[in-house]
């Protein structure tokens, strides 16, 4: 770290070294640390504590890919990113991945050169209304000129707009810029309706003192699928964040926690789940990694579905349900490629 | 003898009266200051109400605050619907406020220490009379602050700091023929002891080191002291350096400086900021990644050396053509002129100046929290209004930020002040 | 000597560009220039490599494609089919207006702060000092926040209008004050109201040809005219005239409460109103130290003297004391009109749709065109700064005439 403040004046001598671009994989590896991009603070996604440690869903995976690549679930540099600077940030390479509540579009996909490796949460944009207000739909002819408050920086500008567009109504958009002032503004009446990804307004909803004063609405007027990214073109890198996604998919499809994988490594049965916690087969040296690769990342915090739990799921104060965030054994949407 | 005609003649004097009571003491005073037409007795009972207004709005509020509680919940339980501040978010996140929220506790003295220190070094800068000795203490200084507010080994700042020595020793032997020749070799010098130094530091990484912290954990209001003070301490020199090339009679020089100048003050920090923050990357090497605390100190040293520069060359224009004059007369090449005539006359001029715009760079640095750091404001904006327990305490953070800058920038400002009357008596 | 001096002509060594002081400047200039080549090619070839790598590309199209966003505060015509030009033009004229609004505020309050600091009133002056210092020592980004959140809390929310016996009500049925911004009647121009604005501005232009000729005859033949009355029968008569005559071709639409806000009207947003609050008090308490000081350094023999002649106290302050003020206040009341223009960039911390929100905010976001986005917005910026510098200086400079 000494090194990065002294570029400046000590680049010339030798000091500062560069970090030579070979590609990312190998670059974290000499690094020591994986650079993850991250929100400034989403309950429950990306949040840090009162001691500093940043907790959440999407920091899950971020410590998954460094338990797997680093084997140290904590060397990771949490950059937190605006709506204005995740994407730069990626594509000057300051981070290696992107951990943010980032839906896939197909601009940010092809226009703006990025890979999205996985969706690790399926979601869409709803609304959230005062109780008192007596609004049951996002759709009524009473909502006809409503102040909406909405967080600058995201897709839900457009989605706004499309949506009041297609019901022929007029609306006031209150834009902010990050979701806790959003939450300020509506909660002290700078705004009738509050718009965001469903989850976030689900955990925003809980952290309120009346939750059951308000009301999320139960259109939903977006696909918002979620999930981490990297740059395009760096098609290794790609890989190792993407298998580790699917390994806590598949870890949970195969019934792997955190509790058993101990036991279940030392070799089962099964031969996927052999091939996935690398006692069979070297799906591991594939990736350039190690064959215990797939169990360091699935040993941080368990399985996806034990991630869900332990930050969003129905057990905790923001208390989402799994819906189609289910296995697809089970109805949802998760589902992992198999390990072959 | 003489018979006194006239009808009456006092013959002593008549004791000292008091002076009425309209013309004396508080009464006076009152009558005087407060009401002496009509005109100021509305605006002195205009200010009372205003005064009054807001007395009676604020003080239930302090009054009644909460300074023990775990969350906004707690307080508004305590409050039982009385109007009250929830002082207890401040008391719970006072270490964020203060150093952010990733900086290890502790490690808290050391940036205390850095701070207590900095008084000290500035001191010999600015109090004349302390022994010049103390100078020499205000150059360590910087790289002392490194070594205590990044830590890791000392080595690093001593390197540092000896190939500095070097490469101005050299300097000075040299350049007493020729100029470039002096500054070529000080360069190389310099630069040849700090490849060397970096093997030394390399095999010695745990020599008396302190935990390391990085740029990235540091936070709250010693961000916004850090940034500041490091972009005033660069931003002074290369101020006057640009004050000088806009002054100067090199076209070229001058330019080029006209055009820096005119650009950065035409356009507003902020966007300098995304430019450091979005696409400064773009520009520079695809291997190297510079920090972004560093990116942001390079812009924030262009902004206010801007400033400082306009208004060095007010201090300089502001000089009479004479002291130019005299410096020439007596055969005083250009640097000379300007280091023993002109800049130090032209500086004394222009200090309340200076002080002005650092003090507005140290506000500035507030901005900052727009580009997701988390200094002071970044830091009540970001993670603690959104913190489950703390969501929705505004008035208090807000109100404390607003203390605590104030108190800093209201010191330095009446600092300036005060300098300000110091320089002028020991001008006449 | 002839000989010597040819001979020191032909004698130019190459060392002498660097020893010799007639050439070093030529030397200095050249390696500047040759440095600054450097670091702009070498600064191009980075961001053209760096492109290249990322697949990226420089490209202006983005401004000609629809926006899909919405702004709610906007002076010209924009819906979310608009193109992001059309959207920066938006934030144009909104960061124009704040600043116009800013500046005029500011200098109002500054200068009354100013004057009743120096005031005999100790508890007023003493109000004033702490006004200037409170203000000029916290940074503008708190008093934004600061501010936006005291109007969100002061000021009743439309749902209060609402209902048999609402918490608030609007002002002589016209004006509604809520935390979500100001309503004001909007003036609908019928048919005929172009001769009414017409016989408007015809009436203050006599007023001004009044006072010309007042003043003309105060000068050549001592005579004093009031003007004040004539002016405002001028002002008032002629228009009002008209409009009866006319059937009252101007009405005022009236803000409605409907749904869940006001309808028609003016509807000054809740952002525009903190911002340009919080910026006009902000940069009021400097400007009230300029005037100060301004006012400070007109020597006292001037109060002194005007007094003598039998002014009162208050034309001593407009007739002598001010004008002579202006000539130290002016040039730094320029630099802090473009310190508010800059400054109102911070917009985008209380929702105001600003140049930085629109093309530096939300376009930058979904066109993700980071480079070409900021680039056009520190151009705006710099035209600004550089016009409104220009125009200032030329008033500085005829004022500075007349005083000599």
């Amino acid at each position: 770290m000494k090194k990065t403040i002294f570029f400046g004046a000590l680049a010339v001598a030798g000091l500062a070294a560069g970090i030579v671009s070979a590609g990312t994989l190998d670059d974290v590896k000499a690094r020591g640390k994986l650079n993850c991009g991250v929100s400034t603070g989403v309950p429950g996604f990306a949040q840090p504590d009162a001691n500093g440690v940043w907790q959440g869903f999407d920091i899950a995976v971020c410590r998954a890919v460094a338990a797997a690549v680093l084997n140290d679930s904590d060397a990771i540099e949490f950059v937190p990113t605006t709506g204005k600077t995740r994407f730069t940030s990626l594509a000057s390479g300051e981070i290696d991945m992107l951990a943010r509540n980032t839906t896939w579009t197909m601009s940010r996909d092809v226009d703006l050169k990025f890979e999205f490796i996985g969706v690790n949460y399926y979601d869409g944009q709803g609304f959230m209304v005062k109780a008192s207000t007596g609004i049951t739909s996002a759709k009524s002819p009473d909502i006809d000129g409503v102040t909406v408050c909405i967080q600058t920086g995201t897709t839900t500008e457009l989605n706004l707009a499309d949506h009041f567009r297609s019901i022929g109504m007029s609306y006031e958009p209150l834009p902010v810029e990050s979701g806790a002032e959003a939450v300020t503004q509506y909660m002290a009446g700078a705004c009738d309706m509050f718009t965001t990804d469903r989850s976030a307004l689900a955990a925003r909803r809980a952290n309120m003192e009346t939750p059951e004063d308000h009301v999320l609405l139960p259109e939903i007027i977006s696909k918002e699928p979620l999930g981490p990214l990297v740059r395009h073109g760096d098609n290794d890198w790609a890989d190792v964040v993407r298998w580790t996604l699917n390994a806590l998919i598949t870890a949970e499809e195969l019934g792997v926690t955190s509790a058993n994988i101990e036991e279940m490594a030392k070799g089962t049965n099964n031969p996927e789940m052999n091939r996935l916690l690398g006692s069979e087969g070297n799906l591991g040296e594939m990736l350039n990694l190690d064959a215990d690769w797939a169990k360091r990342a699935i040993s941080v915090a368990g399985n996806y579905g034990e991630i869900f739990e332990a930050n969003i799921g129905s057990g905790t104060i923001i208390g989402l349900a799994r819906g189609v965030n289910a296995m697809w054994t089970d109805g949802g949407l998760i589902y992992s490629p198999p390990f072959r | 003898m003489a018979k006194n005609n006239a009808a009456f003649v006092r013959h002593q004097l008549i004791e000292e009266q008091a002076p009425p009571i309209t013309e004396r003491g508080v009464v006076k005073w009152v009558r005087e200051n407060l009401f002496s037409s009509p005109f100021n007795v509305i605006m002195t009972l205009l200010s009372l109400w205003v005064i009054y207004s807001i007395i009676a709005g604020v003080a239930p509020w302090f009054i009644n605050g909460v300074w023990n509680a775990n969350s906004v919940r707690d307080c508004y339980d305590i409050l039982d619907g009385a109007t009250g501040a929830c002082f207890a978010v401040l008391k719970e996140r006072f270490p964020q406020l203060i150093y952010g929220f990733k900086y290890p506790s502790t490690e808290y003295w050391r940036p205390n220490t850095a701070v207590i220190l900095l008084l000290f070094a500035l001191a010999p800068i600015l109090f004349r009379k302390l022994p010049r000795k103390f100078l020499l203490f205000s150059l360590i200084y910087p790289f002392l602050a490194y070594w205590l507010i990044w830590g890791g080994t000392p080595l690093v700042p001593v390197v540092a700091f000896l190939g500095f020595v070097i490469g101005i020793y050299c300097f000075r032997r040299f350049s007493a023929n020729a100029f470039a020749l002096g500054a070529i070799i000080g360069v190389i010098a310099a630069n040849i002891f700090w490849v060397l130094g970096g093997y030394v530091v390399d095999a010695n990484e745990t020599f008396l080191a302190l935990q390391a912290v990085p740029s990235r954990d540091m936070g709250g209001f010693m961000l916004n002291i850090l940034l500041g003070t490091i972009a005033v301490a660069l931003s002074i020199p290369l101020g006057i350096l640009l004050a000088l090339g806009r002054k100067s009679n090199m076209p070229i020089i001058k330019w080029i400086c006209v055009l820096f100048i005119e650009f950065i003050r035409g356009v507003p920090l902020i966007t300098l900021l995304f430019v450091a923050n979005v696409i400064l990357a773009f520009f520079l090497p695809p291997e190297t990644s510079i920090d972004l605390i560093l990116r942001v100190i390079v812009m924030m040293t262009f902004f206010n050396a801007a400033y400082i520069a306009e208004v060095v060359r007010g201090g300089l224009a502001a000089l009479p053509s004479g002291q130019y004059e005299a410096a020439n007369s007596l055969g005083l090449d250009y640097s000379k002129s300007m280091r023993f005539i002109i800049l130090p006359q032209a500086l004394k001029i222009s200090i309340p100046g200076i002080v002005n715009t650092c003090v507005g760079m140290l506000k500035d640095t507030t901005l900052v929290s727009i580009i997701s750091m988390f200094d002071l404001v970044g830091m009540i904006r970001g993670p603690i209004l959104s913190s489950t327990s703390w969501n929705g305490v505004y008035w208090e953070l807000f109100g404390a930020a607003a203390t605590i800058f104030f108190v800093v920038c209201f010191s330095v400002s009446k600092y300036s002040q005060w300098l300000e009357r110091q320089l002028e008596t020991s001008n006449r | 000597m002839s000989t010597s001096i040819s001979s020191e002509r032909e004698t130019f060594r190459l060392s002498m560009l660097l020893n010799d002081k007639r050439y070093r400047s030529y030397t200095f200039q050249a390696f500047a220039l040759f440095v600054l080549i450097c670091v702009v090619a070498y600064l191009g070839k980075n961001l053209v490599e760096n492109l290249a790598a990322a697949g990226l590309n420089i490209s202006y199209g983005f401004l000609g494609e629809a926006s899909g966003y919405d702004i709610n505060q906007r002076l010209i015509e924009y819906s979310s089919q608009s193109s992001h030009l059309r959207a920066a033009f938006v934030g144009i004229l909104n960061t124009l207006l704040v600043a116009f609004l800013g500046c005029i505020t500011a200098t109002i309050l500054g200068i009354t702060a100013g004057i009743l600091r120096l005031s005999n009133n100790w508890i007023v002056a003493k109000l004033m000092s702490i006004y200037v210092e409170i203000f000029r020592n916290v940074p503008v980004l708190i008093w934004i926040l600061i501010i936006n959140s005291i109007f969100l809390a002061v000021l009743p929310q439309p749902r209060a209008f609402k209902g048999e016996n609402p918490e608030a009500s609007m002002l002589w049925d016209m004006f509604a004050f809520t935390g979500r911004g100001i309503y004001a009647p909007k003036p609908l121009f019928l048919e005929g109201s172009v001769v009414v604005v017409g016989t408007f501005i015809l009436s203050i232009l006599a007023i001004f040809a009044l006072r010309r000729y007042a003043r003309h005859k105060l000068y050549s033949e001592g005579r004093l005219i009031n003007t004040l009355w004539p002016s405002l029968a001028l002002f008032v008569i002629p228009t009002v005239l008209i409009f009866y005559a006319l059937g009252s071709p101007i009405g005022l639409e009236y803000p409605e409460l409907k749904g869940f806000n006001f309808k028609g009207g003016i509807y000054a947003r809740g952002g525009l109103i903190s911002l340009w609050f919080a910026l006009s008090i902000y940069t009021g308490a400097f400007i009230a130290e300029v005037v100060r000081a301004g006012i400070l350094s007109v020597n006292e023999g001037q109060t002194e003297a005007a007094a003598a002649l039998g002014l009162r106290p208050n034309f001593v302050m407009n007739l002598v004391v001010l004008p002579q003020a202006l000539r130290v206040i002016v040039p730094p009341l320029i630099s802090f009109y473009l310190n508010i223009t800059k400054n109102s960039s911070l917009a985008l911390a209380v929702g105001y749709m600003d140049i930085t929100g629109t093309l530096g905010g939300i376009t930058l976001n979904q066109t993700g065109r980071a480079i070409e986005a900021i680039l056009l917005l520190m151009l705006f910026y710099l035209i600004i700064s550089l016009g409104i510098s220009a125009i200032m200086n030329i008033y500085n400079r005829s004022i500075m005439l007349k005083e000599r």
